[in-house]
């Protein structure tokens, strides 16, 4: 049987649920035997490919950036897991939301700065006016909370995709988890 | 004393049960170990039917009724859990999570608080409306406790402890509609509220972290509530 395709995307989150994934350990072996990691910020492909089986996507979409990454990631991909709570309810990047953008950047980039103080214009992508999960970009086939989910969780859901089942997942994790 | 034997005979999913008349469908749900979702009604204070959980079916009655305010009758035939009322549980509870600022993952009652509780045990895996991420404020000018308004439901249930059992009636609710907010007397910060006692009722009453106790970090502020049936027996000849 042919591998499948697996890949791991990082927008606006802390990657703690990229830690948690690597926290399942030893039992990495075993999703390499069946899977390859084709995208990641684990690895070193700097372009998102075609034809990903599973991809799991960290992290609210917040920036300019995020949103034209999900876009492709959900062209590209068969399965898309929304994973962890920044990725399915904006979590705690969306605490900037009943803020404007102008006072983020203010608190950002000024405020909070002594060396040399001033909002960039180049090199970062452009926040939109708020952080939101991913779903209300694109369609989403899988959600996880958690914060972040466990490595069980993590693990218990990839093996089920990998293996063509839909995991049920509202019994091994919740927002906050 | 002979207590006059006022006892109703009734259905619940089927199986049958007797309670005394004045029981309300989720008192006997409760004691018979039948899981109703809900969280403005609290053992102890009165019920005001306000957040909708507790719906069930009767049969006969083409609305659906809250369990915490209707009573058991005679013959009533009730159905606690249908898809009907699933889907109108969770509706409740996800608007709920857009209607403020509920971020589980930094909240003090992380791991203890009956929303979340219920997001998990309705399997509620993410939220289908958009959430609202509104402006709201955090009072932490008392001395002990603050009042987090991101993380409050609007269950009353601090206005109704503070009233019906501590007497003090410092907390309210003012504005209408997403614009409702608890008050402290006046609508004043709450550590200059004269009619607090700082008895802690409120913080421990509430369902979420919405009232908590000063210097508790995330998942650290578990609420204690074993006061409230001991005080309701203790004051059981007074309120008749």
């Amino acid at each position: 049987m042919a591998k499948k395709r697996m890949a791991t995307v990082w927008l606006d989150g802390c990657s703690g649920c990229h830690m948690s994934f690597l926290d399942i350990d030893e039992r990495l072996l075993t999703l390499a035997e069946i899977a390859d990691l084709v995208y990641s910020p684990l690895v070193d492909a700097k372009v998102f490919p075609e034809n990903v089986d599973v991809t799991l996507v960290e992290g609210a979409v917040s920036s300019e950036e995020d949103l034209h990454k999900i876009q492709m990631v959900r062209e590209r991909t068969t399965v898309l897991v929304s994973l962890g709570d920044c990725a399915v309810t904006a979590n705690v990047p969306g605490m900037r939301n009943p803020f404007s953008t102008k006072a983020v950047y203010e608190r950002a980039y000024r405020e909070n700065v002594t060396l040399n103080p001033g909002v960039p214009n180049e090199g970062v992508p452009r926040l939109l006016p708020q952080a939101r999960p991913i779903h209300e970009f694109v369609t989403v086939d899988v959600f996880v909370p958690g914060c972040p989910p466990s490595a069980d969780t993590i693990f218990y859901v990839v093996s089920e995709l990998l293996a063509g089942r839909t995991p049920q997942v509202g019994s091994h994790t919740r927002f906050g988890a | 004393m002979t207590a006059s034997a006022n006892v109703k005979t009734f259905q619940i999913n089927g199986r049958d049960y007797s309670a005394r008349a004045e029981e309300t469908i989720l008192e006997v749900a409760r004691q018979n170990g039948i899981f109703i979702p809900r969280l403005c009604e609290l053992e102890g204070l009165s019920t005001v039917g306000a957040c909708r959980l507790c719906l069930v079916e009767v049969k006969g009655s083409n609305r659906l009724l809250a369990s915490c305010v209707t009573r058991v009758e005679e013959g009533m035939e009730v159905t606690t859990n249908s898809e009907r009322l699933e889907r109108y549980r969770r509706g409740i509870v996800e608007l709920l999570f857009t209607e403020r600022n509920h971020v589980c993952s930094v909240c003090v009652s992380n791991g203890h608080c009956e929303l979340q509780f219920l997001s998990q045990k309705l399997d509620i895996t993410h939220i289908h409306y958009p959430y609202r991420f509104p402006k709201a404020e955090v009072d932490a000018s008392h001395g002990r406790f603050v009042i987090d308004h991101n993380r409050c439901i609007l269950c009353n249930r601090c206005v109704r402890v503070c009233d019906e059992i501590e007497g003090a009636h410092t907390w309210d609710v003012m504005g209408r509609g997403i614009d409702a907010r608890v008050i402290t007397d006046l609508n004043q910060p709450w550590g200059t509220s004269d009619t607090c006692t700082s008895c802690g009722k409120c913080v421990h009453v509430c369902p979420t972290g919405a009232l908590f106790e000063k210097g508790r970090s995330v998942a650290e502020m578990e609420k204690r509530r074993n006061f409230l049936p001991y005080l309701q027996l203790m004051r059981g000849d007074q309120n008749g």
